[in-house]
C-alpha cells in the first residue's frame, strides 16, 4: 500500500487528527461532532464532544471527571472488538498506559493506520498490556524520546521508598502522583511487593482510586489523610498531588520527605528544582527502549511522530532506514505542494 | 558501588543536614571493609583522580551514540557526566560483566597507565547501570558535589561510633583511606588508632558569645583581652618533617597559602588567625576570600594578597603539649619563642591592657572603624580545651548594625520550609523607588514565619516560580555586621551576615530607611 494515501483521508487540524471518511477527531483539544478517546488524561479527553466512542473504562473516567458534560452521546467499544464509522473499520486495542487505555487502530481501503496515543511496554496491573499491531503508518507518541530517558526497574524504585521509610521512621513520605493512573500504580506496585500498610491519601485522589477499585483494580488498604494526627503519620506513606508538597496542606505531616513519580525525575535537574528529594523514576510512558523496539515491532512503512522530543525520534528512525515525520506537518505540507 | 551510587544519590537530593547524616551513618554501617573507607574518602575530598578528563568520556560515548542524538540529550540534561551515564548503552549480555566494587575502582585506576584508562573506564560503564554510571563519572572526573563537607562525613563517623567529633579529628589527618583501623575502632573491634608524629589537627577551644550586662558578674582581672580579627581561625602544625594549615573545622587548606606554610618553624602547634595583611593592616575580609577561594594560589595572589597568621595560642612546642598549661604561662610561651627568632608571615595578637569592663567596652566602641569585629576575653587560668567549654572563652561582638527596609519579594524554601515563603528579599528607598539591598532568612521564630508567609500570601501581586513580588507595605529591621561595596548588587552595597532583627508590623512603609543611609554604614 502507499502510505501517501493515507494522508488523503488522515490529516491534522487545529483541533488534532481528523479522519475524513469516518467523520471523527482523534483525541480532539475541544468539543467535537464526533470524538475517538485513547485514555482519560485531561490533555486527551476532553468534555462537550456530541459524540465519544472510547473503551468502557476510558467512559467511566470521563464520566466521573465531567459529569454530564462526557459528552451527549457515550458509545463503549471493548478492546478487541470492531466498529464501522463511514467505511473506516475502528478497533481499539490495549495501550498499557492507564486504565482504560487504547491504542486505536484504523483501516480503510488496504491501509491500516495505528495510533499509538500514550503508552508503555511494562507491566502494569492496572491495566492490560500494549499489544504492538503491525501496521502500514505507525502514529507514536514522543513523550520521552530522547536516549537519555531510560526508566529503571519499578522494583527498585519502589525499594527507594521504602528503604527510606524505614531509615526515616519519625517522617512522613508523601510521593508527588498525578490523580489518574499513576496514583493507582504506585499503590498497585507497593501492594505487589509487599506493603500492606494503609496508604494515606490526599481528598484530590480519592475519586479516582474509588473508580478503579470499582472497575476491579484492587488497591489495598486507603485512608485519607484528613483528621489524622501528625504523630499517626509518622513512618507512613502518603500520596498527593504533585503540587501539594508546596501547598499549606503539607504542613499536617510530619517533616515530610518530598518524593516524586514521574518519568522526568530521571534528570536530576528536574527533580532538584521540584524541590524533591526522593525523585522515583515511575513512568506511564514508554521510554527511549520501549519506543523504538515498538518501531521495531509493528514494522510500519511510515511512522508519524506525536509532539514531545519528535527531532530525536525521527533521527533515530531515519538512521534505521524507516520513513519518519512529525505529525504536526502531516496534511500541512500537503497542500502547498 | 551500587550501594555507594545510592548513597550520592541520596545525599544530592536530601536538603536537611540531620538527613545526608542519616544517610551516610547507615551506609558505613551496613557497607563492609575496605569499600566504606574509600567512599569516606571520596566525599571528604581525599581521593583524587586526575586519569580522566571530561573530553575522553565525550570521546568513549560518541563510538557508541550518534553524535546528534547525543548533542540533543546533553542540551536537555545539561550535565556531561548525567548526560553519559543515562545514555550509555547497556551491551546486550550484562550478566557476563561482574558490577566493579569502588574498592576495585580505585586499585585499578591507581595501578593503571593513563592511556589505558579509557578501555577501563568503558568496561566499568558497561557493567554499571545508570546511578553507577554517574558515580563512576563524578568519581573520576573531580568534584563530586553533593552537598556534603568533610566535617559531616566525619560527624557521621561520630555519630556511627557513638564518639565525640574531636576524637575522631585529632587522628584524621594521621591515617589514609580506606581507613581501616579507623572503622575498626568505631566499631568498638580495636583501640583508637595511633598517629605517632602525624601532624594531625588538634580541635579547637571555642568561645561563648557574652553581652555587657554578663559581664559585671565576671572578674576582669582574671581575663586577658584580645581584639577579634575579621579573618579566619587557623591551627598551623609543624610536627615531624611535616607542616600543615588547617581550618577550624580541621580541613587541610595549606595548598592555597603556601606562602604561610613556608614560613612556619619546626616543632610548633600554633592558634591564630589567617588575615591578608599590607604593612600590618588588616585588608577586608573579601581581600582574604579571594585566597580562600582558590585552590592554588598563582603568583600574583601571592603578592596582591599576602596572607599572615596573627598568633595567639600555642598548644605545642618541640614535642611537648602545652595545652594542659594555664593560658598565662601558654602567653609567655609564645612570646618568647616569637622572639627567638624571625618569624616571617607571624606576628603576634597583642593583649589589650584594661581595668575595667567600662574601659574595655569604650575600647571596643571606638574599634568600629577600624573594621574590628569585637574582642575576645579568655580566663588566664585555664587550660586549652578542645570544644565550647562554658566559663573561659567570650567573644564580646560589637552590636550589630540594624536598617528599616521594605519587604520586596519572598521565596518558597526548601525541605521543612517547602510550603513557607522563608526567604526574604527586602529593599530601601532611592528617589521614591525601592532598591533591593538583601536577602534574609532567618532571624525570625516559628511563629512569625506562619504570620510572614500569610502576609507574602496575601500581599502578592506577581509570581516568578518559586518567588512572589509583594506589595510594599512591610518593613523588617534587618540587622547585618557590616556593609561594603559591591559591584555584584544593583544598589552597589552588600550587606554581610543580614537576619531578620525584628518585624516591624507597626511601622509605615515609607517611613523605612534609605540607600544613602545604608551607604553611609559602609566600611
Amino acid at each position: 500500500m502507499d502510505p501517501k494515501k493515507a494522508e488523503s483521508w488522515l490529516r491534522v487540524t487545529s483541533k488534532g487528527l481528523f479522519c475524513e471518511p469516518g467523520d471523527f477527531f482523534i483525541d480532539p483539544t475541544s468539543g467535537s461532532s464526533r470524538a475517538v478517546i485513547t485514555h482519560g488524561h485531561g490533555d486527551h479527553a476532553r468534555p462537550n464532544h456530541h459524540a465519544v466512542l472510547a473503551t468502557p473504562g476510558t467512559l467511566a473516567i470521563m464520566r466521573s471527571r465531567f459529569g454530564e458534560n462526557a459528552g451527549r452521546s457515550l458509545q463503549a467499544l471493548p478492546y478487541g472488538e470492531t466498529i464501522r464509522l463511514g467505511g473506516v473499520s475502528v478497533t481499539l486495542v490495549p495501550a498499557g498506559h492507564i486504565l482504560g487505555s487504547a491504542q486505536v487502530v484504523m483501516e480503510y481501503q488496504g491501509c491500516r493506520v495505528v495510533v499509538s496515543g500514550d503508552y508503555k511496554r511494562r507491566p502494569d496491573a492496572t491495566c492490560p498490556p500494549f499489544e504492538p499491531q503491525p501496521c502500514d503508518i505507525f502514529v507514536t507518541e514522543a513523550t520521552f524520546a530522547l536516549p537519555v530517558f531510560r526508566h529503571p526497574e519499578d522494583t527498585a524504585e519502589i525499594d527507594k521508598l521504602l528503604h527510606s521509610v524505614r531509615l526515616f521512621p519519625e517522617r512522613s513520605h508523601v510521593v508527588g502522583v498525578y490523580a489518574l493512573g499513576k496514583c493507582q500504580r504506585v499503590l498497585s506496585l507497593l501492594r505487589r511487593q509487599g506493603y500492606e500498610e494503609p496508604v494515606y491519601i490526599h481528598g484530590a485522589l480519592e475519586a479516582l482510586c474509588d473508580l478503579y477499585e470499582k472497575e476491579g483494580v484492587a488497591l489495598g488498604p486507603l485512608k485519607p489523610v484528613l483528621g489524622v494526627s501528625k504523630e499517626a503519620l509518622k513512618g507512613k506513606i502518603v500520596l498527593a498531588p504533585p503540587s501539594a508538597n508546596t501547598d499549606r496542606w503539607s504542613r499536617r505531616l510530619p517533616e515530610p520527605v518530598v518524593a516524586m513519580a514521574s518519568g522526568w525525575m530521571r534528570v536530576r535537574q528536574r527533580a532538584k528544582q521540584g524541590g524533591v528529594e526522593l525523585p522515583l523514576v515511575i513512568s506511564d510512558h514508554a521510554d527511549w527502549d520501549e519506543l523504538t523496539q515498538t518501531i521495531d515491532e509493528v514494522k510500519p512503512s511510515e511512522i508519524w511522530v506525536t509532539h514531545g522530543r519528535e527531532e530525536a525520534l525521527i533521527r533515530h528512525a531515519t538512521l534505521k532506514g524507516y520513513k519518519a515525520r512529525a505529525l504536526s506537518l502531516i496534511g500541512f505540507d500537503e497542500e502547498g505542494q | 558501588m551500587n550501594r555507594f551510587a545510592a548513597l550520592l544519590d541520596g545525599l544530592v537530593f536530601t536538603p536537611s543536614r540531620n538527613g545526608k547524616l542519616r544517610l551516610m551513618t547507615d551506609y558505613f554501617a551496613t557497607t563492609p571493609d575496605p569499600e566504606r573507607g574509600w567512599a569516606l574518602a571520596a566525599l571528604t575530598g581525599d581521593l583524587n583522580f586526575r586519569e580522566a578528563k571530561a573530553g575522553q568520556i565525550r570521546e568513549l560515548v560518541l563510538a557508541r551514540v550518534d553524535p546528534e542524538l547525543f548533542g540533543w540529550s546533553y542540551d536537555f540534561v545539561g550535565d556531561l557526566a548525567e548526560t553519559v551515564s543515562l545514555i550509555w548503552p547497556t551491551p546486550e549480555k550484562v550478566d557476563v560483566l561482574p558490577t566493579p566494587g569502588l574498592a576495585e575502582i580505585v586499585e585499578k585506576l591507581r595501578s593503571t597507565r593513563r592511556g589505558d584508562v579509557g578501555v577501563l573506564m568503558a568496561g566499568w560503564l558497561d557493567a554499571l547501570d545508570a546511578s553507577g554510571r554517574w558515580a563512576l563519572l563524578k568519581l573520576v572526573t573531580g568534584g563530586l558535589r553533593v552537598g556534603v563537607s568533610a566535617r559531616l562525613a566525619k560527624t557521621a563517623l561520630a555519630e556511627l561510633g557513638k564518639v565525640d567529633l574531636d576524637r575522631i579529628e585529632e587522628v584524621w589527618h594521621g591515617l589514609e583511606a580506606p581507613y581501616e583501623a579507623l572503622f575498626a575502632w568505631l566499631d568498638g573491634r580495636a583501640p583508637k588508632p595511633e598517629v605517632g608524629d602525624r601532624p594531625t589537627f588538634s580541635p579547637l577551644m571555642l568561645a561563648n558569645p557574652i553581652e555587657a550586662e554578663e559581664l559585671v558578674a565576671l572578674d576582669p582581672a582574671a581575663y586577658f583581652a584580645e581584639w577579634k580579627w575579621d579573618g579566619i581561625r587557623v591551627q598551623l602544625v609543624s610536627r615531624g618533617a611535616e607542616k600543615r594549615l588547617y581550618s577550624r573545622t580541621g580541613d587541610d587548606v595549606g595548598r592555597a597559602f603556601p606562602d604561610i606554610l613556608e614560613s612556619v618553624p619546626d616543632g610548633v602547634v600554633l592558634d591564630g588567625e589567617l588575615l591578608v595583611l599590607r604593612e600590618g593592616e588588616v585588608a577586608p575580609f573579601n581581600d582574604l576570600q579571594q585566597r580562600l577561594n582558590r585552590k592554588l594560589a598563582s603568583a600574583k595572589m601571592l603578592s596582591d594578597f599576602p596572607a599572615w597568621v596573627r598568633l595567639y595560642d600555642m598548644l605545642e612546642a618541640e614535642g611537648e603539649d602545652l595545652r594542659p598549661l594555664p593560658l598565662s604561662e601558654r602567653r609567655v610561651r609564645l612570646e618568647n619563642w616569637y622572639r627567638a627568632g624571625t618569624r616571617p608571615r607571624l606576628d603576634l595578637s597583642p593583649l589589650i591592657a584594661f581595668s575595667s569592663w567600662e574601659e574595655l567596652g569604650e575600647l571596643r566602641d571606638g574599634a568600629r572603624e577600624r573594621g574590628i569585629e569585637g574582642l575576645m576575653l579568655k580566663r588566664k587560668d585555664w587550660a586549652y580545651v578542645s570544644g565550647r567549654p562554658k566559663g573561659p572563652w567570650f567573644k564580646w561582638k560589637r552590636g550589630a548594625l540594624t536598617l528599616d527596609t521594605v519587604l520586596m519579594y519572598a521565596q518558597r524554601g526548601h525541605g521543612k520550609r517547602s510550603s513557607f515563603y522563608s526567604d526574604y528579599t527586602f529593599g530601601v528607598w532611592r528617589d521614591g523607588e525601592l532598591v533591593p539591598v538583601g536577602k534574609a532568612y532567618f532571624g525570625f521564630t516559628d511563629e512569625e514565619l506562619l504570620l510572614l508567609d500569610k502576609w507574602v500570601r496575601n500581599n502578592t501581586t506577581n509570581r516568578y516560580g518559586p518567588v512572589r513580588e509583594v506589595s510594599p507595605g512591610l518593613v523588617l529591621e534587618v540587622a547585618f555586621d557590616s556593609v561594603h561595596r559591591s559591584t555584584r548588587h544593583k544598589s552597589g552595597v552588600a550587606m554581610r551576615f543580614p537576619r531578620i532583627h525584628r518585624i516591624r508590623w507597626d511601622k509605615p512603609h515609607p517611613e523605612a530607611d534609605t540607600l544613602e543611609t545604608l551607604s553611609k554604614l559602609v566600611t
